[in-house]
């Protein structure tokens, strides 16, 4: 006790000694709320998180999503189908082709395409799906390193990142928000040497995969923030309704492309990595591996790709070539038709899911006969997800919601539609 | 995908339910609003059912619905495909882990009264669901332990998803002081 | 007011080149020395992600580091889309920033809206508060925003941004002359 009275007088200065009482060293009784967000650099994207809180513990917490709330739903209305990938590439815009698939599918499953299409199609589906998929982990470990403090992981992530994007961009157009994929095919084809373009790419990844892991597995750092944090029994993951490496990590044997197998993945090898605890690091250690094993199907399709048309022969969905637009009039008619009012769907609803970045993204759709949705929902998995993290963060300290939320890889576009 | 779930819940609950159907590769099973609570509780414990995992809650608004006929109507919706349909569907996705298969409940709702029973204590998903349905189509989720608006803000005022809500009606909260509120095009010369 | 608002870089050149070498000092450290405050909300994030990477490197203009608090930065960098609940927590961060302050819209979400007419996207941040550089593109490229720096980067050094130009407006007021 005398101790800490000199140490007090040295640090603070004898007048202002006298000034603070003992009494005043203890925290006021009573609970503190907090406010993070929703501009705060651990929120990706924009959510805002009342934290009521005893010190630093966490007593309770208020989550406000919606501030990116763009109307997907309310835009779709009003856009025909070929004009909702636009939209739908801003879902989850870390891993946008995904998301492109996913309403691809929903809309070829009303119209009665599924099983279908071209094999070419639905391998460069795959290719391009497991590629944004590469971004999507590559991304959210790398920001949730970085807010940690391992900079170096993120730069090195964003690094390879950028060899995707390059790649994607030769693809698709764009690096980012592609709409690339038309309903019963692909805009158009792969380029010429994307092949080699690939292979050099991933050799790359590989590479940086390994050195980042050398540099965050057993850093003691990074497994004291992230070990035993924001731990989730199986049984509330599925009953909450998590999907995807959320879910995996807590043990929950699901994967959509394994489980209800769509597109070519029933002649793909591939492994799901499950978690045991659900914690933040085994979230990080599925990610990872779920990296590694994109790549395994990456280089079997590189392989196994065949030759063929990039659109189904279906005159409901597919344009004519240009030769035939330009020079008859039915043709012309025909193209008109579908870019004015859009992919005639019949009426009818369906639900088509995909595995996402983040676990099953599903698209809901009532079509009523014309060329624009009636209803165009999106099953978000961070919606859900974000919805879990109120448990999530009880009983543990503010700087815990850092690692919690980047490892729930919440995407504002996503959660919010 | 197999009828059983179908045929199982049509024995158990006869008079709960008013119609099924198998349309493109999803189960759906059309309950009385009365009946949903006790029939989703039957679904998620009983063992040959064992639907514990929620997938969606949404809400469809059938008040522009004018299907074309240039195809065919689905066969699947037999007789409602011609009947007036009520204002609001409210569906709920489900999906089971031990049996993989999966149903969609839909409830119908009336215009004047969009009360529907929260599946919210069943499944903890369906809270942030419920809300969110709530918020943009207004319907109202009767023992749901925190209804209120998710995605928009507490002065908003209607419910965006109806089909008879302007896509562009905005209803901003902070404006520009030096902005004008209605300004004056300019004539071209 | 007074206050000329000449618009091509040659006049911005000409006129940079009649002001005296001291008086280009204070705007010359300001604009290779800004601060930003990334107001990352949506897709345009992953760009500036992107930029801020060692590829596209943002740190050679002297914009490396982001401060995560409006107290201490000095350029808004408006990433994604802003929405109508949003406006009042970007009005309050605008608010608390220190003169001078410029503000980039990112995107042309932060632009116009982009293709979101909506009843909840704000149909550009400029709604809100007042933006010096607008970048269109969705998301724009990095070298599009490379550009974008290098030209509010021009218009600093030129006191053309609108926080400058309200201080010098004040200025001009206060002092009662007009020039």
């Amino acid at each position: 006790m005398a101790d800490a009275q000199t140490l007090k007088q040295l640090v603070l200065g004898r007048k202002d000694v006298q000034d603070l009482s003992d009494t005043e060293q203890e925290p006021p009784p009573d609970l503190m709320t907090v406010n993070m967000g929703p501009s705060h650099p651990a929120m990706h994207g924009t959510v805002r998180i009342v934290l009521t809180v005893d010190g630093e513990k966490i007593v309770k917490s208020d989550i406000h999503p919606g501030y990116l709330h763009r109307c997907f739903e309310k835009e779709s209305e009003y856009a025909t189908y070929t004009q909702v990938f636009p939209y739908t590439d801003r879902l989850n815009y870390v891993s946008p082709m995904i998301n492109n698939c996913g309403w691809a599918m929903a809309v070829e499953k009303l119209m009665g395409l599924t099983g279908k299409l071209p094999k070419r199609v639905e391998y460069i589906r795959v290719i391009i799906s497991e590629m944004s998929r590469m971004t999507d982990h590559l991304t959210c470990i790398g920001a949730s390193a970085m807010e940690l403090g391992a900079f170096t992981a993120f730069l090195y992530f964003l690094k390879s990142r950028e060899w995707l994007y390059e790649l994607l961009e030769k693809i698709s157009g764009a690096r980012l928000t592609h709409s690339y994929v038309r309903v019963g095919g692909v805009a158009k084809d792969l380029p010429a040497d994307w092949d080699a373009d690939l292979t050099h790419c991933l050799d790359k990844i590989v590479g940086v995969i390994d050195e980042v892991e050398v540099m965050l597995n057993n850093n003691k750092i990074f497994r004291d923030r992230m070990a035993g944090i924001g731990a989730m029994t199986r049984a509330d993951a599925i009953a909450s309704g998590c999907v995807g490496p959320i879910a995996r990590a807590c043990g929950v044997d699901y994967d959509v492309r394994r489980d209800h197998p769509y597109s070519v993945y029933p002649e793909l090898e591939f492994d799901v990595p499950l978690g045991t605890t659900g914690d933040c690091y085994d979230r990080y250690l599925v990610r990872v591996e779920e990296l590694k094993q994109c790549i395994r199907i990456l280089r079997q399709c590189q392989k196994q790709i065949p030759d063929g048309p990039i659109m189904v022969d279906d005159p409901r969905c597919s344009l004519p070539p240009k030769t035939d637009t330009y020079n008859t009039i039915e043709s012309m008619i025909r193209h008109f038709k579908h870019i004015m009012d859009g992919v005639r769907v019949p009426a009818g609803e369906g639900y088509a899911f995909v595995e996402g970045g983040n676990g099953e993204l599903g698209f809901f759709v009532v079509a009523d006969g014309t060329g624009r949705p009636y209803k165009a929902y999106c099953r978000s998995p961070s919606f859900v997800h974000l919805s879990t993290a109120g448990q999530l963060i009880h009983d543990h300290f503010i700087a815990d919601v850092v690692p919690i939320f980047g490892m729930i890889n919440m995407i504002g576009g996503e959660c919010d539609k | 995908m197999s009828k059983k779930v179908l045929d199982a819940l049509t024995a158990k609950f006869p008079s709960a339910i008013v119609r099924t159907a198998t349309a493109n590769g999803d189960e759906i099973a059309w309950i009385k609003r009365d009946d949903l609570l006790a029939v989703a509780k039957w679904l998620r414990d009983d063992p040959a059912m064992a639907f514990d995992a929620p997938v969606f809650c949404t809400c469809i608004d059938w008040l522009d619905w004018k299907p074309q006929h240039n195809n065919r109507p689905p066969p699947e919706w037999g007789s409602a495909w011609n009947e007036t349909k009520p204002r609001f569907t409210v569906c709920y996705q489900l999906r089971s882990v031990a049996h993989k298969h999966r149903l969609r409940l839909e409830i119908e709702l009336p215009e004047n009264d969009p009360r529907c029973a929260s599946l919210a204590e069943l499944w903890p998903a369906f809270n942030w669901q419920e809300r969110e349905t709530f918020d943009m189509y207004g319907i109202k989720f009767e023992n749901h332990p925190d209804l209120r608006r998710i995605y928009l803000y507490e002065e908003f005022v209607g419910y965006p998803l109806r089909k008879d809500y302007p896509k562009e009606k905005r209803q901003p909260l902070v404006r520009r002081d030096d902005l004008p509120i209605n300004p004056i095009k300019a004539e071209h010369k | 007011m007074g206050v000329e608002l000449s618009t091509t870089r040659l006049e911005d050149a000409a006129k940079w080149a009649k002001q005296g070498k001291l008086a280009r000092i204070p705007e010359w450290g300001r604009k290779f020395s800004l601060f930003t405050y990334p107001f990352v909300t949506a897709c345009c994030g992953m760009e500036f992600m992107s930029v801020a990477g060692p590829k596209y490197d943002l740190a050679r203009f002297g914009a490396e580091f982001p401060r995560f608090s409006p107290r201490q930065s000095d350029l808004l960098m408006i990433v994604g889309t802003i929405t109508e609940k949003q406006g009042p927590a970007l009005k309050r961060v605008y608010d608390q920033m220190a003169e001078p302050k410029w503000v980039i819209a990112f995107g042309v979400c932060a632009s116009t809206g982009g293709f979101y007419q909506n009843y909840h996207a704000m149909p550009g941040a400029d709604q809100v508060i007042p933006v010096d550089v607008y970048i269109p593109g969705c998301p724009p490229r990095p070298e599009q925003v490379l550009d974008a720096l290098i030209m509010l980067m021009d218009r600093i050094q030129d006191g053309r941004g609108h926080s400058q130009l309200r201080l010098k407006r004040e200025q001009v007021i206060a002092s009662g002359t007009e020039e």
